[in-house]
């Protein structure tokens, strides 16, 4: 199939070598799980458990809020031990609310009744199952699935696109799901296919992942889902880059891919779909891989959600050597830990131990203007010019040149030959910016309850007059009467 | 409490540093040819060039009450000074040299606000500044007398040339571009000041008198196609320099042979070569995107070829490059890659509402 072309990106170095050919293993049940209650975009789940209650694995433990949000399960059978502020996996090191389940070794399902068809559910059950089951976008984007399953849906979406582009350095879980797992992965995607109403449904793969894409074409083969082997190049698994290369097509700014009628997930959320459709089974647990050059002995581990991060590297061996750096995600976008008792998420694909070496200097010296990065932004901006207003702090003259369609994707910051943290100043601006509207919106809020209370105490006032008037009405009308009542009766006497 | 590390954590092997040393490597064969070609007199320009630009600009970062080593360890200001020298008379007396070096990294560089702020060349507007102050030191040539020939001055005569000016005789010559230019003054055709003046194959090989380090043709062309293949620069402004000489040359010596010289003789003569693939390829000076930097390349082209052409120089390179510096800005404000989702505008791309199948 013809690919279509693609602008900017990058070609780091793979690292990939550490884990892809180290087949999945399934992590031995630890002690106790630190299941947060946010774990993906929208409303965090409301906790539905009280401490010292017993839970089965599946059973949820915290309801979706809102249209955008969530179910979370307890990934274990056991006993609930705490529900409060546990550290999260964030660079700030703050703590976020958290169930901490004691496990009971048994490790023991929820019954549930499951379909023995799932393709004769209707469409909205399946989409229903899914939210159901917690299922988030487990590529990192953490997105709700069933919310853009019902949305495109209703959009006529007609392009599937499954990503399995996986392009971050170091991690191979996606890898290694498709290579072991294929036919459940097409199975997913022929569930989310059928839930959508989708007609033509793309899996793309890095064309560096060759078992990945000829254990995939196998199991695809026969059925309506075309394997596709797509470039090498970070960022290929943005969702956008990926339907561009595949459809030709751009998503508007202002707008969704379901928009222009496609559809992306990744390979483990459809894997992951599968799951909840066929067996009833929520997202429990997910693929991590642990590498780094730091780490003894690099893999791929399945893992239940909520597991320490410190309890992975101690399964892999340790550390060989001092890591430089820990990182949660993969080293384009990852985000630094501080400590590695953190629990794992639906978001995490894999936890990094790095050494100075792989990092690289952070020394930052000015700009050369080169404009490298302007060749390696995959989205067209220019980071450099945009950098500069925000270290002028001016950061609307840096929304003017297109800060908002950063996508963060480090690209810029990579190639750097002046090694300036070029991500840092975008976020930073960002968070201004955020600030800055919700400044807006608060003087807004103030705005409207001043008016709302001046408004008050003129109704209150004019309800005073009226009122004052008709009872001075009333009264005249009663003194009125009683003259006459007096008249009449003088009149009678006379 | 530690520093939060941003994402990425990992790094393209690639430095400032790296950077200028690539340049100054692929610069390495003109330049030892320009040694060879001009002798003992290049070689100390060009070490009087350097040295004067590691001091002046050591002397500037004290005043500033900078960090010297970083700023000198970056290599930007021995690089500036090596274009220096390679567009300065081979011969040309040290001062020459010093007061150019010293020009170029205070002056263009360093009172803009140093690495990254200036807006013209600094090389370039040091030659500029020299040229219009020094007409004579500046085009006083040499035929080649390459090391080890008869004519060439040993070590302690080329002392005598950079440093006390003495003159060797019978080795002063007028660059091509320059006779041409007097023999047109005195209304003698084009084929007649050539002939037995101009051979393209020597001017090809660089035999020729000229710039120390301007005439290796082939070796600088070799040189811009490594930086290309290192990716340190791209084809877009060298590319549409050569165009931007070669298109009017051609157009123009098709309808008036007598009158205008062909692409050839442009090609290999002045500075064009070392323009296209090391002046105007300053990522500082030119614009920021391949077709910004195309445009840019193009009107270098064009400018040189039209003070070669019509002006009151016989070279136009340094002239143009600066031209267009200036021109760099609104090139940029105008030349903008287009956002993905959005069109050249910025705006987004509309929003259809995708029909129903029936």
């Amino acid at each position: 199939m013809k690919l279509f072309k693609l602008r900017g990106g990058v070609h780091p170095e793979g690292w990939k070598g550490l884990a892809a050919e180290r087949a999945i293993r399934v992590l031995p049940l630890p002690e106790r799980l630190f299941v947060p209650l946010q774990q993906h975009v929208g409303a965090p789940a409301q906790p539905l458990i009280k401490v010292g209650e017993h839970v089965l694995k599946g059973q949820i433990i915290g309801a979706s809020q809102g249209f955008i949000s969530a179910p979370v399960h307890a990934s274990t059978s056991g006993r609930i031990v705490a529900i409060g502020d546990y550290t999260a996996a964030h660079p700030s090191g703050l703590a976020a609310p958290t169930v901490t389940i004691e496990s009971d070794g048994e490790d023991r399902w929820l019954e549930t009744d499951s379909p023995s068809d799932p393709f004769s559910l209707l469409p909205e059950e399946i989409a229903a199952a899914v939210g159901a089951a917690g299922i988030v976008g487990l590529g990192g984007a953490t997105f709700p699935s069933a919310v853009k399953l019902n949305l495109s849906r209703k959009n006529n979406v007609r392009t599937l696109i499954i990503n399995g582009g996986e392009c971050e350095p170091y991690i191979t879980c996606d890898d290694r799901l498709m290579r072991e797992r294929a036919s459940d992965i097409i199975e997913g995607v022929r569930l989310i296919r059928y839930a959508v109403g989708a007609v033509d449904v793309m899996v793309g793969i890095e064309e560096n992942k060759p078992a990945a894409l000829a254990s995939m074409r196998a199991a695809a083969a026969g059925t309506e889902v075309q394997v596709i082997a797509v470039p090498a190049m970070y960022p290929m698994g943005w969702d956008k880059q990926m339907i561009r290369a595949l459809t030709g097509r751009e998503v508007p700014a202002d707008g969704r891919s379901a928009d222009i009628g496609v559809l992306v997930h990744n390979v483990a959320t459809a894997y992951a779909v599968r799951d909840a459709v066929r067996f009833g089974r929520p997202l429990v647990s997910r693929l991590v891989t642990v590498s780094g050059g730091a780490v003894a002995e690099p893999g791929n581990l399945e893992v239940p959600i909520g597991t320490l991060v410190e309890t992975l590297f101690q399964y892999c061996g340790g550390f060989s050597e001092k890591p430089a750096r820990m990182v949660l995600g993969g080293p384009m976008m990852g985000i630094e830990l501080f400590t590695a008792a953190v629990p794992v998420v639906k978001g995490t694909s894999g936890v990094l131990a790095l050494t100075a070496r792989e990092i690289g200097s952070t020394q930052a010296s000015p700009c050369i203007r080169c404009s490298s990065c302007v060749r390696a932004c995959p989205v067209g901006l220019l980071p450099l010019e945009m950098a500069a207003h925000i270290r002028a702090g001016d950061s609307n003259a840096a929304v003017s040149r297109g800060l908002k369609d950063c996508i963060a994707c480090g690209c810029c910051s990579f190639v750097c030959p002046s090694h300036i943290p070029l991500v840092h100043y975008f976020n930073f601006a960002k968070g201004e910016l955020m600030e800055q509207e919700r400044g807006k919106l608060k003087q807004e809020a103030t705005r409207k309850l001043a008016d709302e209370r001046i408004a008050r105490t003129q109704r209150i006032e004019r309800e005073r007059q009226e009122a004052a008037e008709k009872r001075k009405a009333a009264r005249e009308a009663r003194e009125f009467a009683a003259k006459q009542a007096a008249l009449q009766t003088t009149t009678e006497v006379a | 409490m530690n520093a939060i590390a941003h994402s990425p954590h990992a790094h393209a092997p690639i430095s400032v540093n790296r950077v200028m040393a690539l340049v100054m490597l692929a610069l390495t064969p003109a330049t030892l040819f320009g040694f060879w070609l001009y002798g003992w007199p290049a070689i100390n320009v060009w070490v009087m060039s350097l040295l004067a630009a590691l001091l002046g600009e050591a002397l500037v970062l004290r005043l500033q009450q900078r960090a010297v080593r970083p700023v000198l360890m970056d290599g930007s200001g021995l690089l500036t000074a090596w274009l220096l020298a390679l567009s300065l008379p081979p011969w040309a007396p040290w001062w020459i040299a010093v007061l150019g070096s010293l020009f170029a990294v205070i002056i263009s560089k360093q009172l803009y606000g140093g690495l990254g702020q200036n807006p013209f060349n600094p090389a370039m507007a040091a030659r500029v500044m020299l040229l219009i102050s020094f007409p004579m030191e500046m085009t006083t040539w040499v035929a080649p007398a390459p090391l080890g020939s008869i004519h060439a001055p040993g070590w302690l005569e080329g002392l005598a040339v950079t440093f006390t000016g003495s003159q060797v005789d019978g080795m002063a010559s007028a660059s091509l571009l320059g006779h041409v230019k007097t023999e047109f003054t005195r209304g003698i055709g084009l084929e007649q000041a050539l002939s037995g003046y101009y051979a393209p194959l020597d001017a090809l090989l660089g035999s020729r008198a000229g710039s120390l380090g301007e005439t290796a043709a082939l070796f600088l062309l070799a040189g811009g196609l490594f930086l290309m293949f290192k990716r340190i620069i791209t084809w877009h402004a060298p590319v549409a320099m050569l165009i931007g000489v070669v298109v009017p040359a051609l157009i123009f010596s098709a309808v008036s042979p007598a009158h205008y010289a062909g692409p050839l003789y442009h090609l290999l003569s002045g500075g064009l070569m070392l323009g296209a693939f090391f002046i105007i390829t300053d990522p500082v000076t030119s614009p920021n995107t391949a077709t910004g930097q195309f445009i840019f390349g193009l009107g270098c082209g064009l400018l040189t070829w039209i003070i070669r052409t019509w002006g009151g120089y016989p070279e136009g390179v340094a002239f143009a490059v600066m031209l267009m510096n200036a021109a760099t800005p609104i090139i940029d404000h105008y030349v903008k890659p287009r956002i993905y989702g959005r069109n050249r505008k910025g705006v987004s791309m509309s929003i259809e509402p995708l029909k129903k199948e029936s």
